[in-house]
């Protein structure tokens, strides 16, 4: 089966219209609007894949299909669909994830009023998505860039009678939006420079041949190039978007909205873009950009895993888990493998989405319990839920061979390994491997196992299959979908790069890393069960205090505080933007308004002036002959009959019919 | 030629209308609101036949009529459209039938003072209908004589609007209003007066032409100029307003009554940006140009500060003023930087029709959605006045700020969802009509002077912040204040005031080439002739 470019739309469009049915069905018509939402996203699937097909039989063409969107001048402005393996393996994804998350968002929603507003919300969202993901023209993915913020926004701020759930999505759209101005700022360079924002033109993109060239000669702006001005203002944009560090601070506060809406915007998919957007302008990083990419990459990966440690919602956990895997895929992309980076959010996208999707079973299941202090021992409880985000977790830390998470993160390490840059982004993500074991299997032993140390948890029990089955599935390919990327035959990595020849290598080339990443999850692994696993140290009581906490209580809580970033930010751009709101208001008031005052003031001042000047001197005089004047007049209009009155108007009018004529100029 | 005078009816019908509407002593408020509806709707009708009949590739003003009319001072009645026109007659056509929804109250006879004048009716509907010829006769006139006649005459119904329809401090507001525009009209009109003297002629084109040619430089010697210049820029920049002559604006704003505020902010504030385009720009290449480095400055001020003010308002009428602030010093950044990179480069083609294109673009979309805005506030201010028992219009009305709601959202879906719709327009979101020309003008100016589009994002990042702030505290939280007890949902006539608003929002957003079609062959010749004497 193939697909034209020509159709490539069909995919954004349906969820698009699944959206417009639902903002225009009545709040009662919960179950048409489900209804819709899912089959378009299942079509989408589809023809998804009959894309994904086309693109694998020949992975280096990139078919587009350009139109006019406006006339510009003597240009026009044009957008466009691509089609390449990137675009395709993504829209598989996306498509694939999203119906299990709404599926699953079925049960899991099914007692909220505004049911029929989440639909229509997730479907724009999608739309929103996929048409970021099958543009082929940088401003159309600016476009749907936004929309995706925007439909992020809403759902974050779902539960908006919640204060802390309004200010959340504020949060978010301001935080990324920051990144989207140099985004913009990017955009328009290249615009500037380019002269198009085509991705590929026959020839003629921005990622092809001849613009590369004419940027790469472009001349140096403080020591910059400008190819890598453009791609670091591009890069903001990402950071923004795939909560990077240090506008990293929205992610985990978004958990404010639903659980589906964690699993699928704020771990599978939209929190991904900054990834797909670096590696689909790839093309565009010089060595300077991609050297900072990794550092922000390597430093991402690292904060999010250390405040990780010390967090006890479970979803914030796994937010931050979130943070510090893009910063991995970041890095990825930073050091030279961006197909390294689109595998690991491949699976990153399928493990995250169960690992959140099963948070969410739980916490459904705890009425919406989810401090994991007051969770444990939900094992027995909810044993499908407990296995399948047992897989999830593997795959998360990477325990060797049969998880997914393992081999893509494996390809990132080799590929940090191999960079001829700093090796700093190396040595980061080792740490990081061990931070990641560790924190995890502290999660998973507070939740899982013990006791159930509140009445929420002690009456947990198994949801219905609708919330189920998508768990199951996911498992399933957070553990299959590694096989796809081993080293001994990356076949997905060969395909994003445009190879139809798949060069494996035995495993035991690179051994070494594979068995030093193995020794560090175990390391993990063994210090978080030391720590809060073996029999004696499980929590019994919600109030026990964390034995990290117990160890170092000041750095606990400072990581427990996110190492304050809200609070610097707070202390530092939030005052700078009071102070000039405040003085820009100020201004207004007293300086611009008083200047215009003082003007009038002195209109006024030489107004009365004038007035008493006349008054007293001048008039003294005049009133004394018109007095006279007066008394004369009144003698004489004694002595007449006619009505003066009348003689003034007809005066009056003659003299503006003689001043019409005059102007006009007719008569003369 | 035309058969039909067209011009002359879009301008005269509304105040044909004013005129039979003061003449009808006895008529009912009923027939008042529909006759004003109807003959504020006939801008609409008559522009639907203009487009019909309006050819885009014409560079020349179109449905031209000439007469002379003052033959002495070589005055002629001189009306003509294009492009440029065309745009804001059509705002102009849907602002102002929107703004009248907006007053039904105004045009209800429900008002407990039977005797004072802003209870009539009539009165309200003629003064409107006034303003709006006024306005229109501004976007059409091509001598200045008559142009400037529609310019001031403009001010006299919206002063008694604001002063008698207004709120508490609607009096002083209206006075400072248009006694500072007044004022720097003032300045414009001793500008053209030494025009006139100079060269003999106050006709646009004539004028343009003598600027371009370098002639009106010559006749103009010893620095009179500039001083010419200075004085018609002095008047454009006080009706813009460019920052910091703009003081007067968030004050009338904040005090007119909606509609009034609605058309204010939606179509007069574009004549200021329409006579730099119109005017300034033509008239005075070579002084505009060294003033340039300096004017960018400015607009950088209006779009900075403005949005840092509206970060500091309470009051939400005031807040939104700002943003018009902000919004229309992009229009006038864009027309600054195209005139500071006038003969720096010869490779700015691309850049300047982008800028321009934004520029028009902008003061269309802006138009629409600030009214929109407006309207919104206007109907929190409603139920405002409602919930404590004051009059919802007139004096008595009771401001409105951010703290006096919230969860508005819960207690009426679709006022939330039109205002929401509003303000993501008005923050610039993709797929809305705001975008597409704040995206345009940043990538002219980017093209022509970097360092201002990069400070001018500030401003992007600062609108977005007061406008979520105002969305957050009003319609999002618990249900407090105003909306703790009964909010009532849109009314109908609410809803036919914001609809059609909203459905262009979104149309514009998603289909800019309908209103690019109607002026890009006319900003192509403008970025193709774009060298100094």
């Amino acid at each position: 089966m193939s697909l034209s470019a020509q159709y490539l739309w069909i995919i954004p469009a349906l969820p698009l219209v699944a959206a417009a049915i639902g903002a225009l069905t009545p709040r009662s018509g919960r179950s048409l609007v489900a209804g819709a939402a899912i089959v378009a996203l299942v079509l989408s699937f589809f023809i998804s894949c009959a894309a994904l097909s086309t693109a694998l039989a020949n992975p280096a063409a990139h078919l587009t299909h350009n139109f006019i969107w406006f006339e510009l001048g003597n240009d026009t402005v044009r957008l466009g669909w691509l089609l390449d393996p990137l675009t395709a393996f993504m829209c598989t994804m996306v498509t694939f994830v999203g119906t299990l998350i709404f599926v699953f968002s079925l049960g899991y929603m099914q007692g909220d009023e505004n049911f029929k507003q989440f639909f229509c919300f997730l479907s724009l969202f999608a739309a929103a998505m996929l048409g970021l993901l099958v543009a082929n023209s940088l401003l159309l993915v600016f476009i749907c860039w936004e929309l995706v913020g925007l439909a992020s926004y809403l759902l974050i701020g779902f539960w908006f009678h919640k204060p802390a759930a309004a200010a959340a999505a504020k949060k978010a759209f301001i935080t990324t939006r920051i990144g989207d101005l140099g985004f913009l700022l990017g955009l328009l360079w290249l615009y500037d420079s380019a002269g198009s924002l085509l991705l590929y033109d026959n020839g003629n993109g921005v990622l092809e041949a001849t613009v590369l060239g004419a940027l790469g000669s472009a001349a140096t702006v403080c020591g910059l190039s400008v190819a890598s001005a453009i791609g670091l203002l591009l890069f903001c944009g990402a950071v923004g978007k795939s909560g990077q560090f240090p506008l990293h601070v929205w992610l985990p506060d978004a958990m404010e909205g639903p659980t589906p809406v964690s699993a699928l915007i704020h771990a599978a998919t939209m929190v991904a873009a900054g990834v797909f957007l670096m590696a689909r302008v790839y093309p565009l990083l010089t060595p300077d950009a991609l050297q900072v990419i990794a550092i922000i990459g390597a430093i991402t990966a690292l904060l999010g895993a250390t405040i990780a440690v010390a967090q006890y919602d479970l979803k914030r956990i796994l937010a931050f888990s979130t943070v510090s895997q893009l910063g991995y895929m970041m890095l990825a992309i930073g050091v030279g493998a961006p197909s390294a980076a689109i595998f690991h959010l491949l699976t990153h996208a399928f493990f995250k989405a169960l690992l959140f999707l099963g948070a969410g079973s739980v916490i459904h299941a705890a009425h919406h319990e989810q401090d994991i202090r007051q969770l444990g021992g939900l094992s027995v409880k909810m044993k499908l839920t407990f296995s399948t985000f047992a897989i999830g977790t593997m795959a998360l830390v990477g325990v060797p061979l049969f998880f997914s998470g393992f081999w893509s993160k494996e390809a990132i390490l080799h590929a940090a390994h191999a960079t001829a840059g700093s090796h700093f982004p190396f040595y980061a993500a080792l740490v990081g491997v061990v931070l990641t074991a560790f924190y995890n299997t502290r999660l998973m032993a507070e939740t899982f196992f013990g006791h159930a140390r509140s009445h929420a948890a002690e009456h947990a029990h198994e949801n219905s299959a609708v919330m189920t089955t998508p768990l199951v599935i996911l498992a399933f390919f957070a553990i299959a979908l590694g096989f796809l990327g081993t080293p001994a035959y990356p076949w997905l990595q060969a395909r994003l790069s445009g190879e139809t020849a798949v060069h494996g290598h035995s495993l035991l080339d690179g051994v070494g890393l594979l068995v030093l990443s193995s020794v560090l999850v175990a390391v993990g692994i063994g210090a978080g069960f030391t720590l809060y696993g073996r029999t004696r140290r499980l929590r019994t009581k919600a109030t026990a205090p964390d034995p990290l906490a117990i160890a170092a209580p000041r750095t606990h809580a400072f990581l427990g505080d996110r190492l304050k970033f809200d609070e610097l930010y707070a202390a530092t751009f939030g005052v700078v933007n009071t102070l000039l709101a405040t003085a820009s208001d100020w201004f207004d008031r007293y300086v611009w308004g008083g200047i215009v005052h003082f003007f009038a003031l002195l209109g006024e001042f030489s107004g009365t002036v004038n007035r008493e000047a006349d008054e007293q001197g001048l008039n003294g005089g005049f009133d004394a002959t018109s007095e006279t004047l007066r008394a004369t007049g009144q003698a004489y209009s004694r002595a007449q009959t006619g009505d003066a009155h009348g003689y003034l108007r007809f005066l009056a009018i003659g003299f503006v019919v003689l001043a019409l004529v005059a102007m006009l100029g007719g008569v003369a | 030629m035309n058969p039909l005078p067209l011009l002359s009816l879009v301008v005269f019908t509304p105040w044909l209308g004013a005129a039979v509407l003061a003449l009808l002593r006895g008529i009912s408020p009923a027939t008042t609101r529909a006759l004003t509806l109807a003959f504020s709707l006939s801008t609409l009708a008559l522009s639907g036949l203009l487009l019909f009949q309006f050819d885009p590739h014409s560079l020349s003003p179109q449905f031209v009529e000439r007469h002379p009319w003052i033959v002495a001072l070589n005055v002629h009645y001189h009306l003509g459209l294009d492009g440029l026109s065309l745009l804001l007659v059509l705002l102009t056509g849907l602002i102002t039938p929107a703004a009248l929804l907006a007053s039904w109250s105004h045009l209800s006879p429900s008002l407990p003072l039977p005797l004072s004048p802003s209870s009539s009716p009539r009165l309200f509907g003629s003064l409107f209908l006034l303003l709006q010829g006024a306005a229109l006769g501004v976007f059409l006139a091509l001598d200045f004589f008559h142009w400037f006649l529609f310019w001031e005459l403009s001010l006299v119904p919206a002063f008694f609007l604001i002063k008698l329809w207004g709120g508490p401090g609607a009096p002083r507001a209206a006075y400072q209003f248009v006694v500072y525009t007044i004022g720097g009209s003032a300045f414009m009109l001793v500008g053209f007066a030494a025009l006139f003297v100079a060269t003999g002629t106050l006709d646009f084109a004539q004028l343009a032409q003598l600027g371009r040619d370098g002639t009106l430089a010559v006749k103009l010697s010893g620095g009179a100029h500039e001083v010419v210049f200075l004085g018609v820029l002095l008047g454009f920049a006080v009706k813009v307003p460019l920052w910091p002559f703009h003081t007067w604006l968030p004050a009338t704003y904040a005090e007119a009554p909606t509609g009034a505020a609605m058309f204010l902010t939606g179509v007069m504030s574009k004549m200021g940006v329409y006579g730099c385009i119109r005017i300034l720009w033509p008239i005075f290449p070579t002084p505009l140009h060294n003033a340039a480095p300096w004017l960018i400055v400015l607009a950088l001020g209006g779009v900075v500060f403005g949005a840092f003010a509206a970060i500091k308002q309470t009051d939400l009428k005031r807040m939104v003023a700002y943003s018009s602030i902000n919004h229309l010093s992009y229009c006038l950044l864009a027309l600054f930087a195209v005139s500071y990179a006038t003969d720096r480069n010869v490779a700015t083609g691309p850049a300047v029709s982008a800028a321009f294109s934004g520029t028009l673009l902008q003061m269309f979309n802006h138009g629409l959605s600030a009214a929109a805005l407006f309207a919104c506030v206007g109907v929190l201010q409603t139920r405002k006045a409602h919930a404590l028992s004051l009059p919802s219009s007139g004096t008595g009305v009771p401001p409105v700020s951010l703290h006096d709601f919230g969860g508005v959202r819960t207690a009426a879906p679709i006022l939330a969802g039109l205002c929401g719709l509003s303000l993501f327009s008005s923050l610039g979101l993709p797929g809305l009509n705001g975008f597409v020309g704040e995206f345009l003008i940043f990538r002219g100016v980017f093209g022509l002077h970097p360092v201002a589009a990069a400070i001018a994002t500030l401003g992007l990042l600062a609108t977005a912040l007061f406008l979520l702030t105002f969305w957050q505290r009003v319609f999002h939280g618990p249900r407090a204040g105003v909306t703790a007890t009964a909010f009532a949902e849109l009314n109908p006539i609410e809803l036919a005031t914001l609809l059609p608003l909203a459905a262009l929002m979104v149309v514009c957003g998603l289909f800019p080439g309908l209103l690019t079609g109607l002026f890009n062959p006319l900003i192509t010749s403008w970025a193709d002739h774009l060298t100094l004497p």
